[in-house]
């Protein structure tokens, strides 16, 4: 019997912690993990903590509403704040799973601009707003000696003679079926006109057909870089933080590929029924403050939302030499052939691509 | 003695009657220890998976925040030109979900039936409070796209709230307004594909378990208890591993830059350019569930193995059988019910696997879990991914009931 | 081992231990995987393959970095120096100490519930006058058999309406269904060998049905429960789906907690984790088979 007597010791024990635990965390964060989490917690969640006595739990997802959805829809909202991509916060908005975010509640820029006027068109929504602009790029090693000539274009990621070898891609139609595009030929001011015909997806899918048999799928995003420093691909699609990440704190020898970038928002929004909504909208206003953003910039190379912060963005918190301005998607060298995703075209047609890509992916 | 008069207990009530009733008794004795239990089981597993298989079948989205318009396109025949008065009851349900922040829910199930119609309805539902009839001109300068016909029949289907639309998505079919079922075209075929390769997988998972199994548990069976219990450590140590370290362990070992490839590097059988795929692939996701099945297939067939009498096989050499044929022809036949036993418990533990599959699966190694795992979570195609799953578990109980009937679930043994 | 008989041809002997050599590699390839984290586990370098300087056993090559980082990561001052304070740290914020602690916490809680349902199960299943034998057993075994997949689906959905997921009672009691099969299998299994007789024998000498219970059934029956329960456990333990369906980040798990580190970044601490995984199999599986024999050895003493 003295082993179950244990074990209900350890038991009670247990459930003290578990609810010591439970009572001590004020708001939960959710993002994507990685390199990026790290530059918000810096950025954000530990100058908030300070300011507020509050404290914030930091949690990782691997994007998608799903778990949103989940929260609302039972009743039981464990997420205060999320951070995700565009045409999620407007897909899950329109689901009525999102709290309202009043726009004129955001701190103003430090010139007296009020916040409306001063995020960049485009990122603020009704339960969302933007922090950071991020792109999928195209990265190699430039370490590893190959006997090719520096990739430049996005064609050069679908050219197999001239670069052999395995290529990572997201397992997802967003941004891959445009990349397919852009490097077919079409030019970035026409490629959803084009994925909006029959004929343009029957396109897209014929130029991945040529590099199918080399591509190692990925599915978050701190994968590529791994999969690039442990040589199990040539090139791989990346989010361009991520790679940032890898050559400034890791010390790799990573070279993007700007040419046919693709550009998304990532935006915050409070789950609707969260038990914190006073102090998740604090959070919200403190982190998307000029400051804040200028001061994430320091950490991650992803461009902040607010035109105020743009001249504040500094040098690499780590490294004075690397000026982040560089290294920005927006950046005038970076920008040169640049598409922005189109959310609704990606609201309308994600379930019909998903599942034709999943068929594609199958065959 | 007289033999007419009933056999009486002590207490004077006939004996037939008081041992009715202590059958009775020990019956409901026997039932009311098990009750708890199976109370739990249904009320926390079965009842969860019957509603489960209820969502593949029922989704009344549509039906149920669409009120005004639900009646009439219920009537209305799928071919003709939609009504003013339907294009006014529209608007008015329209209006009511931008009120009550559901019109993406609606436009979500609509999406799934006719690809691009979410923003249709979400940004009509916008301009809805502004609209004045006639409503059909109103609706159709808005979006051109209401004027056509295609999305009319697009909701009078999601509009059906029973319908066989998803088990009919989960066989490649299309459920339509006109025709029926009609088979999807070659290139978006995924789900009769998947449930092929979960098959085949399954089956040559168990098959390689046969393969490896059945000598282990010969040299088991065949050798002293005290060897055979050392070696069975063997077989026991990676049963009780968690499944996410054999995972990540053979992750480690086959990857490109792992320890197989590097060791076949340095021999030189391959160029350090050229390694490999082993993992994140079909072979990957075999070998992987292969090991991790193995001792489901090794501990029954043991067992079978076990009750052999060697002197059976010591009378067929004596009576002139080669070593061979008195293998085949007399042990083998012996051994079949722990074949049957392993391979089919490999075979239905193998075509529910998520796990492994989608850790080292790679593209061309996912099963059927995957995808049902794929909508449940990503897609939030819940119907469709009940669906699918209910032809999966179709599939499993079908298969768990022959081994009810050839092994017998008593016979179940572990370790 | 043993000699072969003088008759044995060569042909035979050169099969004899062909086939030997087939079935050590069969058993390599079943302990190979298991055992290989270990070493892999003491890494310096944060790769998944041998380095020259491990392969040479130079001890530089070796470090216990990736078992600190098990009790640093998520720390608010992992860097501060080891006291109180710092344990405090490492008990509350980090993450595979939070998931330690709910693997355990879960576990036990599910192990306990489905022990003491499946046991009087097994118990009622193994009388001869219980109604619908079949139909029932093959119910309770069916969680073992149905795939988890559409199990947790099934799950995630009714509790979500009642309020029960993303909660520690939602995780736990989809554990302990789970875990009920294993329960009722090795205890039957014990009970099949168990003689009636003894029931009666205590009967009749004037004993109550439940002092019979606890002084005569109980401790032959004692190890098939425990091992039930220990597979429960390990069940429990091991278990990832429905964790992923129903649980929210609170309780989180290590089986979790491994699986996101699978899917993104695999850092050698997984295989530190791993390694203490493999390590605590090795204790339950002594323990099970220190259990097995001694209750053949009772159960040798009574029935024959």
């Amino acid at each position: 019997m003295s082993g179950l007597t244990k074990k209900i010791v350890a038991l009670a024990g247990m459930s003290a912690f578990v609810a010591g635990n439970a009572v001590a965390a004020d708001l939960t964060v959710v993002s994507w993990g990685g390199a990026y989490t790290k530059s918000q917690v810096e950025a954000y969640h530990k100058p908030w903590m300070a300011q507020s006595g509050h404290s914030i739990i930091s949690e990782d997802y691997g994007g998608g509403i799903a778990e949103i959805k989940a929260q609302v829809e039972s009743g039981n909202v464990t997420w205060d704040v999320v951070d995700v991509e565009l045409s999620d916060a407007i897909r899950a908005c329109d689901e009525g799973l999102l709290e309202e975010i009043d726009h004129s509640t955001l701190p103003a820029a430090p010139d007296g601009t009020p916040a409306v006027d001063d995020f960049l068109p485009g990122t603020l929504h009704d339960c969302a707003v933007a922090n950071i602009v991020w792109s999928s790029v195209y990265v190699y090693d430039s370490s590893k000696v190959r006997n090719w000539n520096a990739p430049k274009t996005m064609g050069d990621f679908f050219n197999t003679d001239a670069y052999p070898g395995k290529r990572g891609m997201r397992k997802s139609p967003k941004v891959t079926m445009e990349f397919a595009l852009i490097a077919d030929g079409v030019p970035v001011s026409e490629v959803y006109d084009v994925l909006g015909t029959e004929e343009g997806i029957e396109r897209a899918f014929a130029k991945l057909d040529t590099i199918k048999d080399d591509v190692i799928w990925w599915e978050a995003g701190a994968q590529p870089p791994q999969l690039l420093a442990d040589g199990e691909v040539i090139f791989t699609t990346a989010w361009n933080g991520r790679v940032f990440n890898a050559v400034a704190a890791e010390d790799q020898s990573f070279e993007m590929v700007w040419d046919g970038q693709i550009y998304d928002l990532d935006l915050w929004v409070i789950p609707k029924g969260s038990k914190n909504v006073e102090a998740a909208l604090d959070f919200v206003r403190f982190s998307t403050a000029t400051e804040q953003l200028a001061n994430q910039a320091s950490w991650i190379s992803y461009g902040p939302a607010r035109a105020s912060s743009v001249p504040l963005i500094g040098t690499y918190h780590d490294n004075a030499a690397i000026n982040m301005a560089d290294h920005m998607p927006t950046a005038p060298g970076n920008f040169a052939n640049a598409l922005q995703n189109d959310f609704e075209f990606w609201a309308d047609n994600q379930d019909d691509l998903n599942e034709r890509f999943n068929a594609w992916l199958a065959q | 003695m007289d033999v007419s008069q009933p056999i009486t207990a002590a207490d004077g009530t006939p004996l037939k009657k008081k041992l009715a009733q202590a059958m009775f008794r020990s019956k409901l004795r026997a039932t009311g220890l098990v009750v708890p239990l199976l109370a739990f089981v249904l009320a926390s597993f079965v009842f969860p998976i019957l509603a489960l298989m209820w969502q593949g079948i029922h989704n009344d989205t549509f039906a149920r925040l669409m009120p005004n318009l639900t009646e009439e396109l219920r009537v209305w025949d799928g071919v003709s030109d939609p009504t003013e008065e339907m294009y006014a009851l529209l608007v008015a349900d329209l209006r009511q979900n931008r009120a009550d922040k559901t019109i993406g829910k609606v436009a979500s199930r609509v999406n799934q039936e006719l690809a691009g119609t979410r923003s249709l309805f979400t940004s009509t539902a916008r301009k809805a409070k502004k609209l004045e009839p006639p409503f059909k001109e109103a609706l159709i300068k808005t979006k051109k796209k209401w004027g056509d016909i295609k999305v009319w029949q697009a909701m009078k289907l999601t509009n059906q709230s029973l319908t066989p639309g998803f088990y009919a998505t989960s066989l490649d079919a299309r459920y339509t307004v006109d025709q029926g079922f009609v088979m999807k075209e070659e290139k978006r075929q995924i789900y009769t594909k998947l449930f092929v390769r979960t098959l085949m997988i399954s089956g040559s998972v168990m098959l390689l378990c046969l393969l490896l199994g059945y000598p282990v548990a010969y040299l088991l069976a065949t050798l002293p208890l005290k060897y055979s219990n050392l070696l069975m450590i063997m077989v026991l140590l990676p049963f009780w591993t968690s499944l996410l370290v054999r995972t990540t362990a053979w992750i480690a070992i086959l990857q490109s830059q792992g320890v197989v490839n590097d060791l076949l590097v340095w021999i030189g059988i391959t160029g350090d350019e050229s390694r490999f795929s082993l993992i994140y692939n079909m072979t990957g996701t075999i070998i992987a569930m292969t090991h991790i099945l193995l001792p489901f297939m090794i501990l029954p067939l043991y067992s079978v193995m076990k009750t052999i009498p060697p002197s059976y096989m010591r009378a067929a050499r004596s009576l002139g059988a080669t070593p061979t044929a008195a293998f085949i022809k007399v042990y083998m036949p012996q051994t079949v019910p722990g074949i049957g036993a392993g391979g089919l418990l490999v075979f239905i533990l193998a075509i529910g696997y998520y796990i492994t599959p989608a850790l080292v699966g790679g593209q061309d190694g996912q099963l059927i879990s995957n995808m049902i795992a794929y909508h449940m979570q990503k897609s939030l195609n819940w119907s469709l991914a009940a669906a699918l799953g209910g032809l999966l578990l179709l599939g499993v109980l079908v298969l768990y009931w022959a081994y009810d009937r050839i092994i017998g679930i008593d016979n179940m043994k572990l370790g | 081992m043993a000699k072969l008989p003088p008759y044995t041809t060569t042909g035979e002997r050169i099969w004899h231990y062909a086939f030997r050599f087939i079935c050590g590699l069969i058993f390599l390839f079943l302990i190979l995987p298991v055992l290989i984290v270990l070493p892999l586990s003491f890494n310096v370098e944060p790769y998944f393959s041998f380095t020259p300087g491990m392969l040479s056993l130079d001890p530089e090559a070796f470090s216990l970095r990736w078992y600190k980082d098990i009790f640093r990561n998520g720390m608010a001052a992992p860097d501060a120096p080891f006291d109180m304070a710092w344990l405090a740290d490492t008990w509350n914020n980090a993450q595979w100490m939070r998931a330690i602690r709910n693997s355990f916490f879960i576990g036990i809680c599910a192990t306990l519930l489905s022990t003491a349902l499946g046991t009087l199960a097994a118990i009622g299943l193994s009388r001869s006058e219980m109604p619908y034998r079949r139909l029932v057993m093959s119910i309770l075994i069916s969680p073992m058999i149905v795939p988890l997949v559409i199990t947790a689906a099934g799950m995630f959905f009714f509790y979500s309406k009642i309020q029960l997921s993303q909660t520690y009672l939602g995780v736990i009691m989809a554990h302990a269904v789970l875990g009920t099969p294993f329960v009722i299998i090795t205890v039957t299994a014990t009970l099949v060998g168990f003689d009636k007789s003894l029931v009666r024998a205590a009967n009749s000498l004037g004993a109550g049905p439940i002092q019979t219970f606890f002084k005569v059934q109980m401790p032959l029956i004692i190890p098939g429960v425990i091992s039930g329960g220990l597979f429960a456990f390990i069940t429990s333990f091991d278990e990832v789906v429905a964790v992923l369906f129903l649980a929210s980040p609170e309780q989180r798990t290590i089986p979790r907690q491994m699986w996101s580190g699978i899917r993104e970044q695999i850092s050698p601490t997984i295989l530190a984790v791993a390694t203490l995984l493999v390590l605590l199999s090795i204790i339950l599986l002594t323990v099970i088979e220190l259990l097995r024999r001694r209750s053949e050895r009772l159960r040798g003493i009574t029935s024959s």
